[in-house]
């Protein structure tokens, strides 16, 4: 296990174009899952190959466990990685594809047999040994991919979104197989991926990056309750935050939140709440006790029934605000039918506004807003 | 509409049919039947001999040799050009400063017509002119009355033709080992960099396993060039000296055509058939499994 270091880690690929990453600093913790979350493009591969030594950085450091290891090549940097494609050898066979790491770096020959099938039991996959990696479905592939990588019990685990190749059903499931996984090993992890679902579920922390710049390291809690700027509070939340621009700053708030205004009692004991609405539509305490909301008229013009919830977007009306396109996310099990072109009354608790700076976009404190 | 399809396919197929027909199939018959008959150029009829050929030309020395010389040609040449092919192919493999050049020139001894080709390195061998010698001499390796006749010596005639043949045959199979290294994934060479292996582990355990079929297809085209060839060694040698470098193609163009007894030569070339079709079977095979992989 070891900590992982970047400092001012910069690269360009092409001299005279924007870097791909640009001075980026960051640190894991022991043992922590680091997860590198950006939209294609934004560098997060580039970081992660040159952490693993496959790409050299025009300048910056990286550390592995205090020591610099710009100039180490993969092999002696003791990591492991799993590739996106999983890149299993075609032509050997799954123990022998396993074992490769292990005679790559000169085990003693009497332990690959123990350490090939102890790897294969942490994944569950010693029924698999002798086939071909043809053979084997997407999520046994991956597996392979695992078993391969911590067979040689690395100090780093890097991973390359390893999840993108499956099914959506398969995913979630992988997706906690490989939280378990890492609680068992407990092995600094590095996980990219542009998937936030996967980045919030999986992470201790997460990295938010945009074209080749870190925007925030945070808790996935901070990041989406507190981000750092308008592209982190619009690339985290499906949809993302409602951002209403106005002169000095913006103002946004996310659309789980904007609610009808019946479901926010704000001064209503519990007990009145849980007469009036269904157990599953009971809404968090901070959404119905303490402080004002902010009413808002929502003249909704299409929606989206996605099962569990319902996606509404439309525009304001009144207010300064008004023609500005919001959305609203609302649980299926509140009754109410939206129709098209209709107005209701929405509301937003006003502890859940979120406020940037107009210029940079950079998150400022809570200030008092003038609605109208 | 369908007639008029099935018509066009017929009238847009027979070039091929008409190519195959006149130009194989017509001669490979009468070659079959040339080889069980006493034909002779000059004498108006033939009559069949049964396998009467067949017996006279296996005992016959100069077909033993020219079999062996065949085999010993073709081997030697592969396992150079298979060599030297999969140097190159890697070396050309990473982009570098001139590399379209590069390759340009790697091509070029096989764009050039074979007969020129093998014309050209008959100068370059010629016992008085040849530029090799002439090298040597000047790096005082020879004295200049001692200097080696590269096509005059049996062992050098033969290392002679072998070398032709790798010249002719490196630059097409290096350019079909670079299209088979290139369709390696790169990730999976990255893998094994971070696995721990290092150039030569990644080279014999993970990229030429992954290249061997189509390994395959290049050893299996060199030597159907190679087995089948009679320019090579008819312009450097003519098969000389005393038959030293006599291939099975050459041999039975001496006989049949030069040596005008056409039923010994017919004979002779019936014997590459059945080498050819294994060899053909085994291409094919490799071709579907390049083509599966």
């Amino acid at each position: 296990m070891a900590v992982v270091e970047a400092r001012n880690l910069t690269k360009v690929f092409k001299q005279g174009e924007l870097g791909a990453v640009n001075n980026v600093n960051l640190e894991t913790r022991e043992g922590e899952f680091l997860v590198l979350l950006g939209p294609s493009g934004s560098g997060k591969t580039t970081l992660l190959r040159m952490i693993a030594g496959l790409e050299t950085p025009t300048s910056g450091e990286i550390r592995i466990g205090g020591d610099v290891v710009n100039q180490l090549t993969p092999r002696e940097r003791g990591i492991a990685m799993v590739f996106q494609s999983y890149a299993l050898y075609p032509h050997l066979s799954v123990y022998n594809n396993i074992a490769f790491p292990l005679k790559a770096q000169k085990v003693p020959k009497d332990q690959h047999k123990k350490k090939v099938e102890w790897a294969a039991g942490l994944l569950g996959i010693e029924k698999l040994l002798q086939r071909k990696p043809r053979e084997l479905s997407g999520g046994e592939r991956q597996r392979v991919a695992l078993a391969r990588a911590i067979v040689r019990e690395p100090r780093v685990f890097l991973l390359d979104e390893p999840l993108s190749n499956l099914d959506a059903k398969l995913r979630a499931s992988a997706r906690e197989e490989l939280e378990e996984f890492h609680d068992r090993i407990k092995t600094t992890t590095i996980y990219v991926t542009h998937d936030q679902v996967e980045a919030m579920a999986l992470g201790d922390r997460v990295v938010v990056l945009h074209q080749g710049v870190v925007r925030q390291i945070g808790t996935p809690r901070e990041v989406y309750d507190e981000p750092a700027d308008t592209f982190v509070a619009t690339f985290l939340g499906s949809p993302p935050m409602n951002l209403l621009e106005a002169e000095e700053m913006i103002v946004g708030f996310r659309p789980e939140r904007f609610l009808p205004a019946g479901l926010i009692a704000p001064w209503a004991p519990l007990g009145e709440i849980a007469k009036t609405l269904q157990p599953e539509n009971l809404l968090p305490v901070d959404l119905q006790s303490s402080g004002n909301r902010v009413p808002l008229r929502f003249r909704v013009q299409h929606s989206e029934f996605l099962g569990a919830e319902r996606i509404l977007y439309g525009i304001l009306e009144g207010t300064r605000f008004r023609d500005k396109p919001v959305c609203a996310r609302v649980s299926s099990s509140v009754l109410e039918n939206y129709t098209a072109d209709t107005t209701y009354d929405f509301a937003v608790p006003e502890h859940e506004l979120q406020f940037f700076d107009a210029k940079t976009g950079k998150r400022i404190p809570p200030r008092p807003v003038s609605w109208q | 509409m369908a007639v008029e399809n099935r018509r066009l396919g017929a009238a847009m197929f027979s070039p091929a049919i008409a190519y195959i027909v006149l130009l194989i199939g017509a001669p490979f018959a009468l070659a079959v039947m040339y080889a069980f008959s006493d034909a002779r150029i000059g004498s108006p009829g033939f009559h069949f001999v049964g396998i009467e050929n067949f017996r006279s030309i296996l005992q016959s020395p100069s077909f033993q040799a020219a079999l062996r010389n065949s085999v010993v040609f073709t081997v030697c040449a592969q396992i150079i050009v298979i060599v030297c092919s999969t140097i190159l192919s890697i070396a050309l493999e990473k982009p570098f400063r001139g590399r379209r050049f590069v390759r340009f020139l790697i091509l070029l001894p096989w764009v050039a017509p074979i007969s020129l080709g093998a014309i050209g390195w008959k100068w370059i061998l010629d016992s008085i002119y040849s530029v090799i010698t002439w090298v040597l001499v000047w790096a005082h390796v020879f004295k200049p009355y001692s200097a080696p006749m590269w096509l005059g010596e049996p062992h050098l005639a033969m290392a002679s033709v072998i070398l032709v043949h790798c010249w002719r045959l490196i630059p097409f199979s290096t350019v079909i080992m670079l299209a088979g290294l290139t369709a390696i994934p790169k990730d999976i060479p990255e893998a094994a960099a971070i696995d721990g292996a290092g150039f030569w582990r990644t080279l014999f355990q993970i990229n030429i396993p992954m290249m061997a079929p189509i390994i395959s297809v290049a050893v299996l085209f060199g030597t159907i060039f190679t087995f089948t060839d009679m320019t090579v060694v008819y312009i450097l040698t003519a098969g000389g000296p005393f038959d030293s470098t006599q291939t099975l193609p050459s041999l039975a163009f001496a006989m049949g055509i030069q040596g005008s007894d056409l039923a010994a030569g017919a004979a002779t070339s019936l014997f590459l058939v059945p080498v050819l079709i294994l060899i053909a079977y085994f291409m094919l095979r490799a071709a579907h499994r390049a083509e599966v992989a």
